[in-house]
């Protein structure tokens, strides 16, 4: 994976083969303490402790297949920062997965585009409630596919969905660059 | 001979199931075209997220109304990802492989919206079930 986006994209597609139906992602940057953390809780199928523990091992999948290498991938990309992963886990509630990374380290991923992944997440999963939230110091911004209303969409007549697609991706990347300023 | 009713043959049953499989998915949902950008971790690693997004920016751009994209898990062939599958109602299914964001905008011009297969670009075009 070439940026923290695309890991995003890749962990929230997990959710959504959970079955969930709310996905919130956080971002928190945090440049005093040069950290950031990322969150993706869902209100999936969940997991128990013993699948949850092997979840990071490449070896291993709960989707019938011989390797999953998403969260190695994430694991791996935030170690090589000095962070790490966490992931916490309820069969029936849903999974909640944290990965700390050092903000100015050397190693650390760029960001990406995240308004592309939040897009490319709605747009397979229309039904599903995705929440985004990123924090960098006292700044907020916070995105709800729920509270989208048809006035942030259309001008004209009524929105496709690709038109609605490219406004959240506009909508997302905007919020984060302003509060990069 | 005028009249005399043919035997229908499992291959006739196989050829009626392909030939109407993909309408009566489509018809549900009412649309003509369904396209689906598979992406799980080998896809995204690939590039499919920039599929997704050349499909949608297309999309939103041509104005059809009648064209569906949508998302999956690991097509099962990570080596020839970023692939995307693309059903038009009342034909097979086509399969694309090797994918970037010329050649999807390629597909979805000449393909989706005007009918003509890329045949260059597929890999395969029919359904994998077992009969």
């Amino acid at each position: 994976m070439d940026d923290i986006s695309l890991h995003i994209l890749d962990i929230a597609e997990n959710s959504a083969a959970a079955g969930a139906r709310n996905i919130a992602i956080r971002i928190t940057e945090d440049p005093e303490a040069d950290s950031l953390t990322l969150e993706i809780e869902d209100d999936g199928c969940g997991m128990d402790a013993e699948t949850a523990a092997r979840a990071a091992d490449p070896f291993f999948s709960a989707k019938g297949k011989k390797f999953g290498l998403g969260i190695p991938f994430l694991e791996q990309a935030a170690q090589e920062t000095g962070g790490g992963l966490r992931i916490d886990s309820r069969p029936g509630r849903g999974t909640k997965l944290t990965s700390s990374f050092g903000l100015s380290h050397i190693d650390m991923k760029p960001i990406g585009d995240i308004g592309q992944s939040v897009m490319a997440l709605v747009g397979g999963h229309p039904d599903v409630r995705v929440v985004f939230e990123y924090r960098r110091g006292t700044c907020r911004f916070y995105f709800d596919t729920d509270k989208l209303n048809e006035g942030d969409i259309q001008e004209g007549g009524p929105a496709s969905f690709p038109d609605r697609l490219l406004v959240i991706k506009a909508m997302i990347n905007d919020g984060i660059q302003r509060r990069q300023m | 001979m005028p009249g005399e009713a043919r035997k229908l043959t499992v291959e006739d049953l196989k050829r009626i199931k392909e030939e109407h499989r993909a309408t009566f998915t489509l018809r549900e949902g009412g649309y003509r075209a369904k396209v689906t950008v598979n992406m799980g971790t080998c896809g995204i690693a690939a590039g499919a997220r920039e599929i997704m997004n050349a499909l949608v920016e297309e999309l939103s751009a041509s104005g059809a109304k009648d064209v569906i994209v949508t998302t999956s898990g690991c097509g099962g062939l990570c080596s020839r990802e970023p692939m995307a599958w693309v059903e038009i109602a009342g034909q097979p299914v086509v399969r694309y492989c090797d994918l970037n964001g010329q050649k999807i905008k390629r597909i979805l011009k000449e393909h989706i919206l005007d009918g003509r297969v890329v045949e260059e670009y597929a890999l395969a075009v029919g359904d994998e079930t077992s009969y």
